[in-house]
């Protein structure tokens, strides 16, 4: 399965390397830096190269590309998975997963690896179970290390994954018992040049933080089940009482994780909570583009749609921007055209606008394309598919838990064309 | 790829500002680090006493370790450590251990005795951990040790050791290949373990000594799927990927009727399958009209484990982990029947959420998968788009799936997405775009014009490459038909003047030359002006041009040959000596002199040979003969230690290999009750520990195993466990009653699943059974038939039992008490459980659902996927609407919809007397329930044979569906005489849309191609509901599901009698009785201006259908319609207005 594995920063330094068999030289990884010169963008870097030898799968996250070396037939998913599985957890126990992170923890990290992986298969990959085996990182902890010289390394052996319930770690225990959700729910659509929706689609996600002593049994009902359409749980949700009645019962993992991710039955009408004007156009002949936005909200049930983040990849042939925002500040990138407004909340009286003129390259001919305009958007305490939930209930332990849920609404791949 | 500067410093960390692992270093203020020998430092630490040193000094060997130094030479002061106390240093140690053992052979033999020691030791974890690190020395002296370390730790008591054997097993594979007759007795041994921990590396170990031993996986056959769900994710796919190889050597083809069939209509032909293999095809069709009239002689019966493993993996669809998704939906692809591969569609979509990595293999997967079912994914057309965001390779791939989607009726959608696309920053993908566009031209002959048109405005295009795109698609384009298009060359000649991009230039020139005889006055004149600015073009133009005067000279020599001459002389002093050379060999070759040879005979065979067009496919053809989501399936190459996909063996092989004697498995009991002990009793219905749980209490798949076996002892033994349960639920009464069902259902449901076969197979027989029936009740009654001693059956069952012998005289009218029936049961069983977690509402619902769930498993037949009504249209805007007009199928649909209000059943003409030559058919919707399916809609069919001679063989063949929809063909009427009239029933399966069945009528001499479309009102059945209840769902479907409309009465239909009529006959709804309209709540209407309710269901999914028409004075009401469905909510909306206003 997975051979080898290569750190490599955006200026392609390879910065960390760990080898789960024999050790494969670093070499190997000239053919990803070939591939990585002829893709344009850091993103284009094909996930899977094939060399002589090996086969060099790789993803790019947080700027780093981590590249797995196999050697022979394996699913590319499965590599493709775990590497973001591995991001996860450095995420989970580092707060960020930089380079910086990296190498300051580097035999964090390194145990870690060993702990995920043997011989190339994953072994354990439920951060429940990796916390008790390494504790993660805090100043107090290291401060305390560094003094009393005692370890990262957990004392108490594995035993989570002897158990049936190998996510949730035994013995938890907390003073305020408490089991916060978030229904967090993102519009993908796009937008057409006349305002028309071409398609739209509603995914969400219920983020858990969970915080409860013992082994606690925890069931959540949904008014309108119905409501989703494809869903995919985390390994603890019972999948048949869900089959059988639309009821999530399962017993949590500890701390944070994403309890089921949803899709919105797309025979359901998305609502689309903004509207945009614009008027961007550019003249043959003359050196001047005009730049007209206007924003509003559409469908909100009145909830105001806060932190409007508009930007847009403006055409190469556009040199300067001077605009006018009637709200909010915005910025134009010269180098990489990419224009981006911050507009905040959008007040339906005063509707934010962004006027002005683009100065175009003197002699070059007008620009055949008309720049995209992604938003992004925040609405709280509202799941636009209308999905609530029912209640909370909580068996197998004696104490009262608090418990909250929290909707949002968010823009996802919100595009519109002009 | 040189190192960054903070870590190529050989010389310590002096300089290191960004180096933690000497920041924490207290002893590497300078002294030891400035020293040249740089390691001395470390190996006094790792020498001292104190564990602190030890550890400051391993994290900083690992540090460097980890940035690919060499610490080799630290290895004997490492080594000493292996024993010592400190957990981190030891984890250290052993990381170092593995790293370098291989290069320091002997002295990591001293690290053994310790390892060995730890064997032995009592802590399951500390063996684990000791036979994990000693199988990862690659060391070849001991492999004979860790033979004997991985032959004891496999019959270990603790499944995690034998975890960990099964994990050592590959290691010590690689290191000594000739181990492995071993290796595989202790795979076998292995496989045959019961827990679900060691199942996922067994199969690993399985996977990479001997996949070829598929004999070794037989007996475990039935234990890996039911383990499936339980095993971690990762072991899951590994499982997954080995089982559908192994299904595919095992069981026989389930589309090998379907297939044939699809030949033999030849319709529905692919367009890749086009011409150049036609000759092939008829050896094939020959071949197969031959299998099929074997397979017609034995109809092919799914093997029960063939079901059992789709029916395992179907849930795992839903899993978190894209790569077990992957596994499932490429299992579906290569081993499901036709029909029910429609599953992992939605699934696949899902996964494109996903980060961009697996958005690029899920989507080379999809567009190998859309090639072969296109109707898969067509639902999900709109998720394919393309956004500006996407990285040019994702935004590829999407356009792929989107190309290889078209068709008829989509295509002027797609075309609408292309010309965004086209506008596009990315130029790769807009060339890209262009292709894709050239190739729906090709397959698609109505747009082809318009493609053409469109691309050769393209030509105008400033971008180079756009321009020298669209050129060589048109070329291709026009390659095909050549004498069509002669006014498109004209034009692209036109462009001559004016395009300045070399390529294009060429392959115009090209193109002119090649069909210079279509335009035979306007290339002369091209030729003409291409020789006044031949010094001034590009190369691969001059070449074109000579090419082209060749080509001219040879058929129009009259009027080319000075000019031919001209350019072949300013050729002959090019600087490019290719072209020189071209101008020489041409010279030779077209002008006929005396020493030139034979070869000026053959020139214009040479030069105006007919070309092969060239053919547009997808790059993705014919790769599903790799398995899909693999490596190889990827490259488009065969991966190392990849396994080929075997082909269907064409007779079963004997499935009595997989049976099982039964065993009771002690460990299992012994490892299962840790934890169990904690989960509370409540949660036994249904859920993973239950099923754990069961394990505990019954003989491990003794259900299964025993079902199948012919072994009587098995049968009775797991009978008995049931019984037992099940009267104990039934005394227990209250609480307990809810969750015994569930588990009492789920539990018969995984014990009866060969019954469940045999029960289909009757079914089939008899088509009179009652068909509401649900699982759980179908199988507690086989329960009930086994345990007579069960005296007090419940009520619904007992209901649905006597029904079954009622033969089906009541059958409209079942539907409705049965579901009343189970209601009055929740109701009384919530008055005695008041304690129970879910609240009431939801749990009526849920139990619905359930009952509807387990039927559709029942025939096993899939929920459908996504059954979108024109999914394209639903969101489109209005100028979009009127663009696709003929696409759009809700108003089209709405106008047989408009029922006349007196007549009781329409019926619609599906074949007229004269195109029927005769043969005239009507059909209706009877509103009966069609019994053979209740998801059916049953359509009576009257044929009338008006025409003076017999018709015989009246049949349906070829047909033609939507995804998820399905037929029931009305049995062959063999003879009907002239002047008759017969009537058949068939059912169809619309999935809740208005789509169209489309299949072809055939008589004996001809064949019709007919559509029935249904009225949306006919697409649901009634329910009875209490005006409470009524209220209550419609509290539950607010919102976006409801939909409301003011209307005026017409003059004829204010009255109540008029109203309900006239809603009855416009949808399929039943009345919900009023009468307690004045105590219900506040806004009441006044007692004068009655409310109408009406309640239906969809026949497929079930969703309810309630309608409300409130009247007021002067005729003025309003409608209101809660659904679920939308679209169907929408439709009906109109359709019911439309009645009550005419």
């Amino acid at each position: 399965m997975i051979h080898s594995l290569f750190l490599i920063n955006a200026s392609g330094d390879i910065f960390l390397e760990k080898h789960w068999k024999s050790v494969v030289s670093r070499s190997v990884c000239d053919y990803f830096f070939e591939a990585q010169e002829r893709a344009t963008e850091p993103e284009n870097v094909p996930p899977v190269i094939p060399t002589p030898h090996h086969y060099l799968i790789s993803v790019l996250r947080h700027h780093i590309y981590f590249v797995a070396v196999i050697q022979s037939e394996v699913p590319p998913l499965f590599v493709i998975e775990f590497l973001h599985r591995v991001v996860d957890t450095f995420q989970d126990y580092f707060g960020v997963c930089t380079e910086a992170a990296i190498k300051d923890n580097v035999v964090v990290v390194y145990e870690l690896l060993e702990e995920m992986l043997d011989n190339g298969f994953p072994l354990a990959t439920e951060s429940n179970i990796l916390k008790e085996l390494i504790k993660p990182p805090t100043i107090l902890r290291t401060m305390v290390n560094t003094i009393t010289g005692s370890t990262n390394v957990g004392e108490q052996l594995p035993t989570g994954q002897l158990s049936v319930v190998p996510w949730r770690r035994t013995g938890v225990k907390y003073t305020n018992n408490e089991a916060y959700f978030d229904v967090v729910e993102e519009i993908d659509a796009i937008i057409d040049k006349s305002g028309s929706t071409i398609t739209a689609e509603i995914q969400g996600v219920i983020d858990a933080c969970v915080k409860l002593t013992g082994m606690p049994d925890l069931t959540l009902s949904f008014m309108n089940p119905r409501l989703l359409d494809d869903v995919s749980f985390h390994p603890c949700v019972r999948f048949k009482r869900w089959e059988a009645e639309r009821i999530l019962s399962f017993i949590p993992p500890d701390g944070n994780f994403r309890l089921l991710s949803y899709h919105v039955s797309s025979q359901n009408l998305v609502a689309i909570p903004v509207y945009v004007k614009h008027n961007i156009t550019f003249r043959e002949g003359s050196s001047q583009g005009r730049f007209d936005l206007t924003l509003g909200p559409k469908q909100t049930m009145g909830k105001a749609v806060e932190s409007v983040l508009v930007s847009s990849q403006l055409p190469r042939g556009v040199l300067n921007a001077n605009l006018n925002p009637s709200q909010g500040t915005y910025t134009f990138d010269p180098v990489t055209k990419l224009l981006t407004w911050d507009v905040g909340k959008i007040n339906p009286q005063k509707l934010p606008s962004l006027k002005g003129t683009m100065s175009l390259q003197a002699g070059a001919s007008k620009p055949d394309e008309n720049p995209t305009i992604n938003i992004q958007f925040k609405i709280q305490q509202m799941a636009i598919s209308g999905l609530k939930v029912n209640r909370l209930d909580m068996y197998g332990e004696k104490y009262k838990p608090f418990k909250g849920i929290k909707y949002m609404t968010k823009a996802g791949k919100f595009q519109v064309r002009t | 790829m040189s190192a960054s500067s903070a870590f190529n410093d050989e010389k310590g960390g002096s300089s290191s500002v960004g180096e933690p692992e000497y920041g924490h270093d207290p002893a590497s203020g300078g002294i030891f680090s400035s020293d040249y020998k740089r390691h001395d430092d470390l190996k006094e630490m790792l020498d001292s006493n104190k564990d602190s040193l030890k550890l400051e000094a391993m994290k900083r060997i690992v540090a460097m370790i980890a940035r690919g130094k060499n610490a080799s030479d630290l290895f004997p002061a490492v080594v000493k450590n292996v024993a010592c106390k400190n957990i981190e240093v030891k984890k250290l140690v052993y990381v170092y251990l593995v790293r370098y053992a291989e290069e320091q052979q002997d002295l990591a033999l001293l690290s053994i005795s310790t390892f060995q020691r730890g064997l032995k030791d009592p802590n399951q974890l500390i063996r684990a951990s000791a036979l994990r690190v000693l199988s990862s020395i690659r060391v070849t002296i001991i492999v004979p040790i860790m033979m004997l370390a991985i032959k004891e730790a496999a019959s270990d008591m603790s499944p995690y050791v034998r975890k960990t054997a099964a994990h050592a097993i590959p290691k010590l594979y690689s290191l000594d290949p000739e181990q492995k007759d071993q290796l595989i007795e202790v795979i076998e041994k292995l496989l045959a373990d019961k827990t679900t921990l060691v199942a996922g590396s067994v199969v690993m170990a399985f996977e990479e000594v001997c996949p070829e031993r598929i004999d070794l996986i037989h007996k475990n056959y039935r234990k890996l799927c039911n383990l499936l769900i339980d095993v971690e994710e990762w072991g899951q796919v590994v499982i997954i990927n080995m089982l559908t190889r192994y299904a595919r050597t095992q069981f026989l083809n389930p589309n090998i009727n379907e297939s044939l069939l699809e030949e033999g209509g030849s319709g529905d032909k692919t367009f890749y399958g086009s011409d150049e293999d036609e000759d092939e095809d008829e050896e094939e069709k020959e071949k197969k009209a031959e299998a099929a009239a074997m397979a017609k002689r034995k109809p092919y019966v799914m093997d029960p484990d063939h079901r059992l493993l789709l029916r395992n993996t179907k849930p795992l669809l839903q899993s978190r982990n894209a790569a077990v998704v992957m596994a499932v939906a490429q299992l579906y692809f290569h081993l499901a029947p036709k029909a029910e591969v429609g599953v992992i569609a939605k699934a696949l979509v899902r996964l494109l959420r996903s980060h961009s990595e697996v958005q690029y293999v899920v989507l080379q997967n999809v567009a190998t998968m859309s090639i072969k079912r296109r109707g898969m994914f067509e639902p999900y057309l709109k998720s394919f788009y393309i956004r500006s965001t996407d990285p040019t390779q994702i935004k590829v791939l999407k356009l792929e799936v989107l190309t290889n989607l078209a068709n008829e009726t989509n295509i002027s959608t797609i075309l609408r997405e292309f010309q965004t696309y086209i506008k596009s920053m990315d130029k790769d993908f807009v060339a890209a775009t262009i292709q894709a566009i050239g190739r729906c031209a090709t397959n698609i002959s109505e747009v082809r014009d318009t493609c053409l048109n469109g691309l050769v405005q393209l030509l105008s295009n400033r971008d180079e490459l756009v321009v020298a795109e669209s050129v060589v698609v048109i070329k291709k384009l026009l390659q095909m038909q050549p004498e069509k298009h002669s006014d498109i060359i004209k034009h692209m000649a036109k462009l001559t003047d004016n395009i300045q991009v070399p390529m294009a230039r060429a392959s115009i020139l090209w193109l002119i030359g090649e069909y210079c005889e279509h335009v035979p006055k306007i290339a002369p004149d091209v030729l003409r002006k291409m020789a006044k600015s031949f010094t001034n073009e590009e190369d691969i133009v001059k070449l074109q041009i000579i090419n082209l005067a060749a080509k001219l000279y040879l058929t129009n020599s009259k009027q080319t040959k000075l000019l031919t001459q001209y350019v072949l002389n300013l050729a002959k002093y090019d600087q490019n000596y290719d072209i020189r050379d071209r101008a020489r060999f041409i010279r030779q070759l077209i002008v006929p002199t005396e020493k030139s040879g034979a070869l000026s005979k053959y020139a214009k065979k040479l030069f105006l040979a007919l070309k092969p067009a060239p053919v547009l496919e997808s790059p993705f053809k014919d790769r599903d003969h790799f398995q899909l989501g693999s490596l190889s399936h990827l490259l488009n190459a065969k991966a190392g230690g990849y396994q080929e996909l075997p082909d269907w063996p064409e007779a079963a092989p004997d499935p009595s290999v997989r049976n099982v004697e039964v065993k009771e498995s002690v460990f299992t009991l012994l490892e299962r009750v840790t934890t169990l002990t904690s989960v509370p009793e409540w949660t036994k219905c249904s859920s993973r520990e239950k099923r754990k749980e069961k394990k505990v209490e019954k003989p491990f798949y003794t259900d299964s195993e025993g079902e199948s076996g012919p072994t009587e002892s098995a049968d009775s033994e797991s009978d008995s466990a049931s019984g037992s349960e099940s009267s104990s639920g039934s005394e227990e009464s209250g609480s307990g009653s809810e969750s015994e069902e569930s588990k009492e259902a789920s539990e018969s449901e995984e014990e009866e699943e060969e019954e469940e076969e045999e029960q289909k197979k009757k079914k089939k027989k008899d088509l009179k059974k009652p068909v509401q029936e649900s699982e759980s009740e179908q199988s507690s009654e086989e329960e009930e038939r086994k345990h007579q001693r069960k005296s007090k059956p419940r009520k619904s069952e007992s209901e649905s039992e006597s029904d079954e012998d009622e033969e089906s005289e009541s059958e409209s009218s079942q539907s409705e008490s049965e579901d009343s029936e189970s209601e009055a049961e929740v109701k009384k069983k919530k008055k005695t459980a008041e304690s129970k977690p879910p609240p009431k509402p939801l749990k009526k619902e849920s139990k619905k659902e359930k009952k509807e769930m387990s039927l559709l498993d029942l025939d096993d037949f899939e929920p459908a996927p996504s059954p979108q009504v024109t999914p394209v249209n639903t969101f489109l805007s209005n100028s979009l609407v009127t663009d696709l007009e003929g696409l759009s199928l809700s108003d089209s649909v709405l106008s047989p919809a408009t029922i006349a209000p007196s007549s009781a059943l329409k019926s619609y003409e599906l074949l007229h007397r004269i195109t029927g030559e005769g043969l005239s058919v009507e059909y209706c919707f009877s509103r009966q329930p069609f019994s053979p399916d209740a998801n059916m809609v049953a359509v009576q069919m009257q044929f009338t044979n008006s025409a003076s001679s017999d018709t015989k063989n009246l049949h349906i063949e070829d047909v033609k569906l939507q995804s998820g929809m399905r037929v029931k063909e009305f049995p062959e009427i063999e003879l009907l005489p002239a002047g008759e009239t017969a009537t058949a029933v068939m059912g169809i399966d619309f999935c809740d849309s208005t789509q169209a069945a489309n299949f072809q009528l055939c008589t004996h001499t001809r064949k019709f191609f007919v559509s029935i479309q249904p009225p949306v009102g006919e697409l649901m059945r009634p329910v009875f509901l209490t005006e409470n209840e009524f209220k209550k769902e419609q509290g539950q479907l607010m919102g976006m599901n409801e939909i409301t409309e003011k209307l005026t009465l017409d003059v004829k239909c204010r009255n109540e009698h008029a109203i309900v009529q006239r809603v009855t006959t416009a949808a399929n709804l039943s009345r919900v009785p009023c009468g307690s309209d004045k105590e219900c709540s506040p806004p009441v209407p006044p007692p004068d201006y009655p409310v109408h309710r009406f309640a239906g269901r969809t026949v497929t999914s079930g969703s309810l259908v309630l309608v409300t028409v409130a009247t007021k004075e002067e005729g003025a009401a309003q409608l209101t319609v809660n659904c679920e469905k939308m679209v169907i909510g929408t439709m009906l909306v109109k359709d019911i207005l439309q009645a009550l206003t005419q």
